[in-house]
């Protein structure tokens, strides 16, 4: 089994990082949601923003992050490896979230997955396999950055890829004839009056 | 009190405990790896599961339950045994069970309880995950495939060393204990890490592969590297000290001991005296016990007392400082001192003692430190103090140039004008002070031991005067020695008699040429070039500054080859015990300067360790009351006066090399270049 760590050394860290003013506005109000001196509890709020001002979470991000709730460096750093959502390494511009669990892997994930893998090149897409994603009702599942696009194939995986690509933004959601869980092609019951 | 049944026996337990303290209380071991008395319950070990009644129907932690009126408890049931053995088994998944090449076999908490309760094959045959690593600095060796998760080592870090630095990375199997950027711990207690460690994660690194447990012989003894006299256990092979441990002692350390009290013991192989010497043109040249006998007799014979001097070292123990007292005395000289510093203390018992004592901190509601830095003074103390400050309501201030002590501390200022203005009711920490019920006054050395320390000591006392610090029920003088020797010292009298020089008279003698002979009784930090053409008797264990300039040495015994009393720094009277005996030809201090006395021909009257401790006690009582803290007489001290501009600085300027033991240590190098790599990394 390879070794494990969650300090990924082999990462290009970044010198340095501080919050534009945008995202400080944001960071001021997560902390502000606490009584003061509980200004910790909005770690996770502040390192998702510090992760979507830089698209990952280098180490430099995590001390300003120390800096700003007034906690010691070693206490971020153990929330950000506890969360998978928190990327420790660079990610390509839509992080594509491959869900495996079972539902999602008897309706076809492996076709996805290899639609995906294929696309990645770690600049536009960036891939990776997770736990389920409890879109199971519309398996299999992608989480692509913020949005679940689900109910797809290889052919439908494509398309969206190809979409995203070129600087598109596919409908996100059921990629058949489906809105939301309810049936394909339209209701089977409760039609009439 | 609630009143529980513990395996079927009634007991009545003080409310607020866990059931698992209960269970000790009533004499039933519990197994745990995560709980410790001295940390915050984890209870994610799991070990330590019970059944209750009433509760769910299953088996509980028993550390984090606290304990309830008519609950039954079970500890030894079927069901009990099979969820421990369950444990066990998961606990044992990734662990290497390489105990044959590891430190910890033979007193390893998880190598015995498997005893108990551990299966006799793996059911797993996965591989094992494989964890690298650490590098926690030059004392903390780390294999982290050992490591159960069991989290005192970052409770220890985050709670008592105050250092935040230490934690848990990654989730489930991934899970790994890392300071997450690889650096050694900025913390002078890294050593208590290996006596956490349940298992063999976290060793000694200087003391990787040297001993197996049982081979060792154990004397229980008392530290002499700082003034704290922490209770420790020596552990040696043969003549060699392989290890020191802590002991357990409430009102002293705990269950802590500082890096240099653990570690500095390699200091004891290097640099030894093991024969005496004398110097022959120019040259020191190995001589025997006579020859250097016959060189002072030949010198000190005929001489006038007031031409004669002895300075006392900072480790030395009571019995050789009285036979030195003695043999000074007989030899009509009143040129004796033991404030190697200077420190300008000589007044009452109670105004050179911590009076509060160690537990007295625990009390306090208001401490001022003036002068002193304990986190490098004495850390177990300095990890006291932040246990107060944890326990919260306790402000905590300091005049001096002490930096980070690990708790906060409000800065009044660097120089004794600050400490004017605080007793003149000037500065706000002033009513703080009025206002606590027990006000704790801790003066450091670096404080007392300049120019104007007596004037800085007159301004502490009016302090506590003003404060009303020093009542029946309460003393909050505390003074913070830097030398475990001083305070047995001050209580022999080891200070000028009558028209007698202290030791800045005596170098200065020795430079007019009205001192010409100089007895240093293991005293190395003062400035030996300052000794001038005196002829100097150095009595010692190790070859530094005074050995250096001797022209006559007497090998002596180190701390932990003689028996020996010493008092810390609250006025406790603890015993040292020998663990191994000195090397070569060095013999115990004490009996060194009763062989000396006969060949000058003043013999004294003692022949017997047993004799020399009826003497201290015929000198000063105090010391009939061993582990004991004798309270001290109070009175005006100090000299009243002016004062200079000189911040008062810590007496101890590097932790790591503070005496002859920890100068020659290698270890307390590496300690000390690790340090410095740090500091420059930040």
């Amino acid at each position: 089994m390879a070794m494990i760590t969650a300090d990924p050394k082999d990462v290009p860290q970044v010198a340095s990082f501080s919050f534009t003013p945008e995202y400080m506005a944001k960071v001021e109000e997560q902390i502000a949601h606490y009584p003061p001196g509980r200004q910790a509890s909005a770690v996770i709020a502040v390192l998702d923003l510090a992760q979507r001002q830089q698209g990952w979470l280098p180490r430099a991000a995590m001390n300003e992050v120390a800096r700003l709730l007034d906690m010691a460096p070693i206490r971020v750093y153990e929330i950000a490896t506890f969360y998978t959502m928190f990327q420790l390494r660079p990610k390509g511009k839509y992080l594509l979230q491959v869900c495996t669990t079972t539902p999602c892997w008897l309706r076809g994930s492996e076709a996805v997955m290899k639609a995906c893998q294929h696309a990645a090149d770690g600049e536009t897409f960036s891939v990776q396999e997770v736990e389920c994603l409890g879109g199971c009702v519309n398996a299999p599942v992608v989480q692509i950055n913020d949005d679940f696009y689900e109910d797809l194939d290889e052919a439908s995986m494509n398309k969206v890829l190809d979409a995203l690509r070129r600087g598109e933004s596919p409908k996100p959601g059921p990629q058949v004839d489906r809105q939301t869980s309810a049936p394909e092609g339209g209701l089977t019951t409760l039609k009439g009056e | 009190m609630p009143k529980v049944k513990i395996d079927g026996v009634e007991l009545e337990v003080p409310a607020g405990i866990t059931v698992l303290q209960a269970c000790e209380l009533a004499g039933v071991e519990i197994p745990r790896f995560c709980y410790h008395d001295r940390l915050s319950i984890a209870g994610n070990c799991r070990m330590c599961l019970v059944e209750v009644k009433p509760g769910p129907p299953k088996p509980q932690a028993s550390c984090a339950l606290p304990v309830a009126d008519k609950q039954e408890i079970f500890t030894q049931t079927p069901t009990v045994q099979k969820a421990r053995k369950g444990v066990m088994e998961f606990l044992l998944i990734n662990h290497p069970l390489d105990c044959p090449i590891c430190d910890q076999g033979g007193e390893c908490d998880l190598q015995d309880q498997a005893m108990a309760y551990g299966f006799d094959r793996s059911r797993y045959h996965e591989n094992k995950r494989a964890v690298p690593d650490k590098e926690l600095g030059p004392l903390v060796k780390t294999s982290m495939n050992r490591c159960i998760h069991c989290t005192r080592c970052i409770r220890f870090a985050t709670e008592v060393a105050g250092v935040e630095q230490l934690g848990a990375t990654g989730r489930g199997e991934s899970m790994e204990v890392t300071t997450y950027v690889e650096q050694a711990l900025s913390t002078e207690l890294a050593g208590n890490l290996v006596d956490l460690c349940p298992v063999g994660a976290l060793t000694s690194k200087p003391y990787a592969f040297e001993a197996r447990p049982w081979e060792l012989t154990k004397t229980e003894s008392v530290d002499v590297l700082d003034a704290l006299g922490c209770n420790i256990r020596i552990d040696s092979r043969g003549a060699q000290v392989m290890r020191v441990l802590p002991r357990l002692n409430d009102d002293v350390n705990e269950e802590w001991i500082s890096d240099k009290t653990r570690n500095a013991i390699d200091g004891l192989r290097h640099q030894r005296l093991d024969r005496p010497y004398v110097r022959t043109k120019g040259k020191l040249v190995e001589a025997t016990w006579d020859q250097a006998f016959a060189a002072i007799a030949a010198k000190l014979n005929g001489l006038d007392g007031s031409k004669i001097a002895a300075i006392v070292g900072d480790q030395c123990d009571a019995e050789s400082m009285v036979a030195l007292k003695d043999l000074m005395a007989s030899l009509g000289s009143p040129n004796v001192d033991c404030r190697q510093d200077g420190a300008k203390i000589d007044g009452p018992r109670g105004s050179y003692i911590f009076n509060a004592g160690v537990r007295g901190i625990d009390q306090a509601d208001a401490i001022l430190l003036i002068g002193t830095n304990p986190r490098v003074e004495s850390p177990v103390l300095n990890a006291r103090i932040r246990k107060r400050y944890v326990h919260g309501r306790c402000p905590i201030a300091s005049i001096g140039t002490a930096e980070d002590l690990t708790y906060p501390v409000e800065r009044l200022g660097a120089g004794p004008a600050t400490l004017r203005e605080l007793v003149d009711g000037k500065l706000g920490f002033f009513d703080k002070l009025k206002d606590a019920k027990h006000p704790l006054i801790v003066v450091g050395m670096g404080a007392l031991a300049r120019e104007d320390g007596g004037a800085v000591l007159a301004m502490a006392y009016e302090l506590a005067g003003k404060l009303d610090a020093v009542r029946d029920d309460w003393n909050g003088f505390a003074v913070l020695h830097t030398a475990a020797a001083r305070v047995g010292g001050l209580d022999l009298g080891l200070v000028p008699g009558e028209g007698g020089r202290d030791v800045a008279g005596i170098l200065e003698g020795c430079q007019k040429k009205e001192i010409e002979a100089v007895f240093l009784l293991a005293a190395d930090e003062i400035d030996t070039t300052k000794l001038g053409k005196a002829f100097v008797v150095y009595q010692g264990h190790h070859g530094d500054a005074g050995a250096h300039r001797a022209d006559v040495i007497l090998p002596g015994a180190a701390y932990t080859e003689k028996p020996g009393i010493y008092v810390n720094t609250e006025g406790r009277v603890q015993v040292g015990r020998r663990a191994g005996y000195p090397p070569g030809d060095a013999r115990e201090d004490w009996a060194i300067l009763r062989a000396l006395s006969e060949r000058l021909g003043k013999t004294l009257p003692y022949d017997t360790l047993h004799q020399v401790r009826a003497r201290l006690v015929a000198v000063n009582k105090v010391f009939a009351a061993i582990d004991q803290q004798a309270p001290g007489a109070w009175g005006p001290v100090g000299k009243p006066g002016t004062t200079t501009d000189a911040p008062l600085a810590s007496a101890v300027a590097n932790f790591y090399m503070t005496c002859p033991i920890s100068r020659a240590s290698r270890t307390m190098a590496d300690c000390m270049a690790s340090r410095a790599h740090l500091m420059a990394a930040e």
